[in-house]
């Protein structure tokens, strides 16, 4: 690896985010009504994210009413969530899919970027997370809150099966 | 210079031979190889032992009648020697697995099938009742570890551990009352590949003695840089991997006295490993072929017998005095880090160049990242041992590991990539990462 991917692998913005992760926090007590929470490990380098989410379902459309986590692990898998709860937090699940795939697409351009504005716009800060791109071996590190993500609104009953 | 004076070993001018090392990575920059511990470089005569071997002599092991397979057997059979020779042990003593994890998962499966009436009444000594008791230590590789989980699972037996000191010294005065008179298995590392730690191996044998148990030694990390010699040593069994040695994958061996090994109930079964069968049933071959079933790796053994070789001819004390002048090298060059803290001896003695440490605010993963920016190759992790961090109250280190090619400028290169991490992240309060991205 150059010193310029690496530089490019940790924006700034990204060590912001896993000095002072969003979102982080004693969990509250599992098994309440609308919540889901989900336990995922990268057993590679043995990251650990645990996160819960609360759906509420009264509304058209789920709204997450409350996101919070707790984890351990490099600044690439703890700033990834923290980002995640910024852009997940108070949206509604068609907007979280939306934003989880665009996170997921940007990381498979191998570091060029989605070329899209309002792509980019979407993610706001996750955007930072297209140098990480070119490092196939932490990919799985920015990816490890969103797996828990998709596995917590499943347990929430948000969700009827895991995409 | 990067050679070791005060061992007179030429470490440096062995670089040569290890067509690997002069390759560049990133942007042009020196290898900096400090992962041996994980897998160790290939000299030159290995790489040619297994190209030799298929070019010339390639056919199958202990069967045929023709003069290749005569060649192919004699090249497979003196490698048994090359290795036996290597670890102090006689040819018949040598079984040819995949690697340390296969062998000792044999072992563990012999005495499941044992437990399960298999071996006649020689295996029966082997067998485990509800209640026995399997010991290992908290400082084992998964591969020490899992498969006695397991066994204990499969029989009912239980699963005992030796703990180590903040130091990560094994507590053999543990043994004491850990080692009972339910206790079967002994099973232990001849050293940490974590923290480095040699196991004094003798109150292990000693204690397993008293009480007629099994003595299990993962030899994985230490053949490599001891000198060995299991007769010696004393223990029953003991497993070793090819390529930790500068040896190729896929191979590796496992050790036990004959009569443990004349004893043992196979475990994989099929071709090679019979005298007589018939439609009901099947007689086993003599040790070590009665766990040899199927076709062999052979050029792969063939290549681990001229490692064997290779390090031979280097001689294995002088590995072990290069190895302890890097030790200390290792241990000095960190020691005076801020934020940078060894788990594992900060004394050289009894110890292998093998030095894991954790970089206070950084993750392990990212320092790997900014050691390999600058040409330096570690492992991060927790090095398939999560019980010993767990011990230690951390997910993950970063590991630096030595081998024979090893110089004292790789390991100035490493401290020197390891001083920039915390300035990297902004931590160093002495100067922080300029720019704003």
């Amino acid at each position: 690896m150059t010193v310029d991917a690496m530089e490019q692998l940790y924006q700034q913005v990204i060590l912001d985010h896993a000095r002072r992760p969003h979102g982080r926090g004693d969990l509250p007590v599992e098994g309440a009504e609308g919540t889901g929470r989900s336990h995922q490990v990268n057993p590679t380098c043995g990251d650990e994210v645990t996160l819960e989410v609360r759906v509420d379902r009264s509304g058209a459309t789920p709204v997450v009413t409350a996101l919070r986590w707790e984890g351990q692990g490099c600044s690439i898998s703890q700033a990834s969530v923290s980002m995640l709860h910024d852009l997940v937090l108070g949206a509604d699940l068609p907007a979280v899919d939306t934003v989880a795939a665009t996170f997921r697409d940007l990381l498979g351009t191998r570091g060029a970027g989605l070329e899209d504005e309002d792509a980019e716009d979407l993610l706001g800060d996750a955007t930072a997370f297209t140098g990480v791109g070119k490092f196939p071996a932490r990919i799985k590190c920015a990816l490890l809150g969103w797996v828990a993500l998709t596995d917590a609104l499943v347990l929430s009953g948000a969700r009827e099966e895991r995409s | 210079m990067t050679s070791a004076p005060s061992t007179g070993f030429a470490a440096a001018s062995l670089r040569a031979d290890f067509p690997l090392l002069s390759r560049t990575v990133g942007d042009g920059r020196r290898l900096v190889y400090l992962d041996s511990g994980a897998t160790a470089q290939k000299p030159q005569v290995v790489i040619d032992a297994e190209v030799d071997f298929y070019t010339r002599h390639n056919a199958a092991v202990h069967r045929g009648a023709h003069q290749l397979a005569e060649e192919a057997t004699d090249a497979f059979e003196r490698a048994r020697e090359q290795v036996a020779t290597f670890v102090g042990a006689d040819p018949g003593e040598i079984v040819w697995t995949p690697g340390a994890t296969a062998g000792l998962n044999l072992v563990a499966y012999a005495i499941s099938n044992a437990t399960a009436g298999r071996g006649g009444e020689a295996a029966r000594r082997f067998a485990l009742a509800s209640g026995d008791e399997l010991l290992v230590t908290v400082a084992e590789h998964h591969a020490n570890l899992v498969p006695w989980q397991e066994l204990a699972a499969r029989t009912g037996a239980v699963l005992r551990w030796v703990d180590t000191d903040e130091q990560g010294r094994l507590r053999i005065d543990q043994l004491d009352h850990l080692v009972t008179s339910r206790t079967r298995v002994v099973a232990f590392s001849h050293a940490s590949n974590v923290t480095g730690a040699i196991t004094p191996v003798q109150p292990f044998v000693d204690a397993a003695r008293r009480v007629g148990a099994l003595t299990v030694l993962d030899a994985s990390q230490t053949v490599p840089h001891l000198p060995v010699d299991l007769h010696a040593l004393g223990v029953d069994l003991a497993v070793l991997t090819g390529h930790k040695m500068l040896g190729p994958t896929g191979v590796g061996a496992l050790y036990g006295r004959r009569e443990l090994l004349e004893a043992m109930p196979p475990v994989l079964t099929g071709g090679s490993m019979v005298e007589v069968v018939t439609m009901e049933a099947a007689t086993y071959a003599p040790p070590p072929q009665k766990f040899e079933a199927g076709t062999q790796m052979v050029a792969q053994a063939v290549g681990m017998g001229v490692a064997a070789e290779y390090l031979t001819a280097l001689g294995m004390p002088e590995v072990a005095a290069h190895d302890h002048h890097l030790t200390r090298l290792l241990l000095d060059a960190v020691a005076d880090l801020p934020g940078v803290r060894v788990i594992g001896p900060r004394d050289a003695a009894d110890r292998l160049a093998i030095v894991s440490v954790v970089v206070d605010g950084v993750h392990a993963h990212d320092v790997g990242q900014v050691l390999d920016a600058a040409g330096v190759a570690v492992r991060v992790g927790h090095h398939c041992a999560q019980p010993l961090h767990r011990r230690y109250g951390v997910a993950a280190t970063t590991r630096a590991s030595a081998s024979v090619y090893t110089t004292e400028d790789d390991v100035a290169a490493f401290a020197d990539a390891l001083a920039g991490v915390r300035r990297f992240f902004g931590l160093d309060d002495s100067s922080s990462r300029t720019g704003d991205r």
